[in-house]
Order: C-alpha cells, then structure tokens, then sequence
C-alpha cells in the first residue's frame, strides 16, 4: 500500500516535468533501467573511441588529426559523465566495466564494423555522431537529473564531433574520382548501421513504453530514426552521394521521406556478438583493462603513503 | 579550545533539473545548523529549492598561480570548437 503511493507520487512527479534527483524516492525498476541504459551509453562512448583511434596516427593532415585526436578524446570525457552520472544511482564503476567486459552489458552495435579507410571517419562523424545526436538531444530533457546534465555538457561538445565528419565528406566528395568513391564507398557501408542505431522498431522494442511512460525517453526509436533520415538526405544530396536505399523517396503525404525496410537479422547477429569486430573490440578493453591495473593500484598506493606522511607530520608538531 | 564555529561553503540548487552552484559562505557549528543557517541566509526571495553546505576545508581548490600552465593549453586548441569547421549554409544547422 505505502509502495503504491510512493509510485503515484512518483509518477505524479514525473507527469508535472519535475526532474528526479539522486537522492530522491524512485521506484527499483526506473533505477535499474537508468543504470543499464547509462552505462551502456558509457561504455559506448569508450568502445567508440576504437574504430576513430584506427585512423589517429594515418590521418591526411594535421589540421585531420588534430581533429581527430580532440573528438576521441571528448568521447572519453562523455564516457565519464556518463559513468559518474550510473553512479548517482548507486552504481559501481568497477561492476559496470566488469558487465562490459563479460559481455552482460552492451554498447552501440555500430562499434562492432570496422573503418577500411580514411572516409569512414568523415562517415562516422557525419551520420553516427548525427544519429547520436538526435538521440542525445532527446535526453537532455530525461527525467533523471543528473543524466540530463550530462547530455546538455555532451551535446554541447558533441556538434564539432559532426562537423568536422562532414567537413571530410566534403572534401573527399568535391575532390578527386577515387576520393568520391571512398566517400559514397563509408556512406554504403554505414547508412544501415547508422539506422540500425535506434534500436529496435516501435512495436518490437520491450522497453518503449515504461521508457516513455517514465520520460526516460521522450520519442521513440521509429520517430528518432525518421529524424534522422529527414535530417541526413538533404546532406547527401549536397555532397552528390547516393543514399544505398532504392525506396528512399519524399512522401508529400507524411511530409517525411519513406525508406526501405531494415535488415534486422544483421542488426540482432551483432548484437548477439557475431559482427565483424566484436571480438576485437571486447579484447581491445580487457587489455586496457588489465594493463592499467598496475597503475589504479600504484595510484592507491601513493594516495596511501601521503596521507600517512602527513599524519606522521602531524604528530611530531603535536 | 577553538570557540570559531567552522566556515560552511553552500551551494544552491535555483531551480529544479539544475546543477548545484555557489552562492557565498557562512559560519554554523555542525552540517545540520549549515543547513538552517544556508535556508535562512541565501533562500530569502526564493533563490532555491534545495541546498548544499560542504565545510570550507573539506574543498580542494587548484592553484591560482599555476594559471598559466593548467588554462593556456586549451587557447590555441581552436579545432576543439564547432566553428572551427566550415559547413555551407545551405546545409543549415549542424
């Protein structure tokens, strides 16, 4: 009974926009789900940081590489906030890596194609971090507080990310016949994926509706997804590519583009860790993982020497 | 003994979904008094609708001296900021 009224509380909270703080009442499952979907936002920041890191030391320029250099390392700024953000909620960032690399938790499924050239990272700035984006701008409105504060921060951050992905589709698309290939070349190979992003379709995906319902989300993957395509065939147009969808058309009627259906057996296979790098990519973060463990223990262990450095200092003016 | 109440720093939350942010300082004999004083001092025309009170040596501050070192690596890191990348403007927003 006095559960009951907490949820009505809760949900009454919800439904008048107020934002629910770490500290506040929430029910067990809005803050499990907050803590899957955070920490698989996180970890997809850090595993993104993988197929970009690729092209780091063989970008075409400096002014490239820097650019480069400055996104992968915002990627794993984001994928701090997004972990602290877990941690509000009572989360344990060592648990959470520990999920990632055990495979129970997921990260986005684009991470798992690889990058043949140097035009996958003008596409993946183009349409994943537009994707990204377009999801990301929704959530700085979810209801969970400290959530919402990381989006804003990300988004903010997240624009040059696109920019300077777009900015490579130009030139690669204004220059010479082998560079237009390589550019409509990436834009074959992400465009799926990239839709792929939103998850699952409306009626297909398990978490829409309490996702919703608690303003975690306030769209859905179908609207996002459909965003997304408005947004993005304008953009190839202008860089005279083909979008590889021969049922993409302008449907007067809806005032949106319709295209064609998704291959989702693709989507579900790399999910299920049978993509092209999913291997590498876990194998990749285990090997951070423990080769960094000498320095977290070496870090505790100097932190320990100076705090009894100063208690010894202590005692001998006392 | 020392009869100095300890110096609280408090911070304000001005309106729900917001970040915490500074507001000013105040003297209190332990946390819960920091609270009232905080509420009392800096919520009197609705400042706020929560508050923070941490003790002012419990804060950790950078060095004002190392200015240079710690902020100027980030001036000439201009590729770091949208406008760096020349989008059409027929493109639109992006």
């Amino acid at each position: 009974m006095i559960e009951k009224n907490l949820n009505q509380i809760f949900q009454a909270r919800i439904d008048s926009e107020e934002k629910i703080e770490a500290r506040d009442w929430m029910p067990e499952k809005y803050r499990q789900t907050l803590i899957r979907q955070i920490s698989q936002h996180a970890h997809s920041e850090v595993v993104g940081m993988l197929p970009e890191g690729n092209w780091i030391t063989r970008a075409p320029s400096l002014r490239r590489k820097v650019a480069l250099l400055a996104k992968v390392q915002d990627e794993a700024g984001h994928g701090l906030y997004l972990y602290s953000a877990a941690e509000t909620l009572g989360a344990k960032r060592s648990d959470l890596i520990q999920q990632l690399l055990d495979g129970t938790a997921k990260y986005s499924s684009i991470f798992n194609y690889p990058t043949l050239s140097w035009a996958d990272i003008g596409a993946i700035g183009w349409l994943v971090d537009g994707a990204a984006i377009m999801n990301q701008v929704m959530l700085c409105r979810t209801s969970y507080g400290p959530y919402a504060r990381a989006m804003v921060r990300i988004c903010k951050e997240e624009s040059f990310h696109q920019r300077q992905g777009y900015e490579i589709m130009i030139a690669l698309s204004k220059g010479s016949e082998e560079q237009k290939a390589m550019a409509q070349d990436a834009l074959n190979r992400w465009w799926w994926p990239s839709l792929m992003m939103f998850g699952p379709n409306d009626a297909e995906s398990k978490h829409t509706a309490q996702s919703m319902a608690w303003k975690i989300k306030r769209k859905t993957n179908d609207e996002l997804r459909q965003a997304f395509v408005d947004a993005t065939v304008p953009q190839a147009e202008y860089l005279g590519l083909t979008i590889p969808d021969a049922d993409l058309k302008w449907n007067e009627e809806r005032g949106h583009y319709d295209f064609g259906p998704i291959d989702w057996d693709e989507f579900w296979q790399v999910v299920k860790g049978y993509g092209q790098c999913n291997k590498e990519r876990i194998a990749a973060r285990r090997k951070a993982e423990e080769e960094g463990e000498w320095v977290r223990e070496a870090a505790l262990a100097y932190a320990e020497k100076q705090r009894i450095k100063k208690e010894n200092q202590k005692t001998k003016v006392a | 003994m020392d009869n100095n109440w300890p110096l609280w720093e408090v911070f304000i939350r001005s309106k729900k979904g917001l970040s915490h942010k500074h507001v000013g300082s105040l003297h209190a004999a332990d946390a819960d008094m920091a609270i009232e004083n905080a509420r009392d001092v800096y919520t009197r025309r609705m400042e706020g609708e929560s508050i923070w009170v941490v003790e002012s040596k419990d804060i950790v501050a950078s060095n004002p001296s190392q200015q240079e070192e710690l902020y100027d690596p980030a001036k000439d890191k201009i590729y770091r900021h949208p406008t760096f990348y020349d989008i059409p403007d027929e493109i639109g927003h992006m």
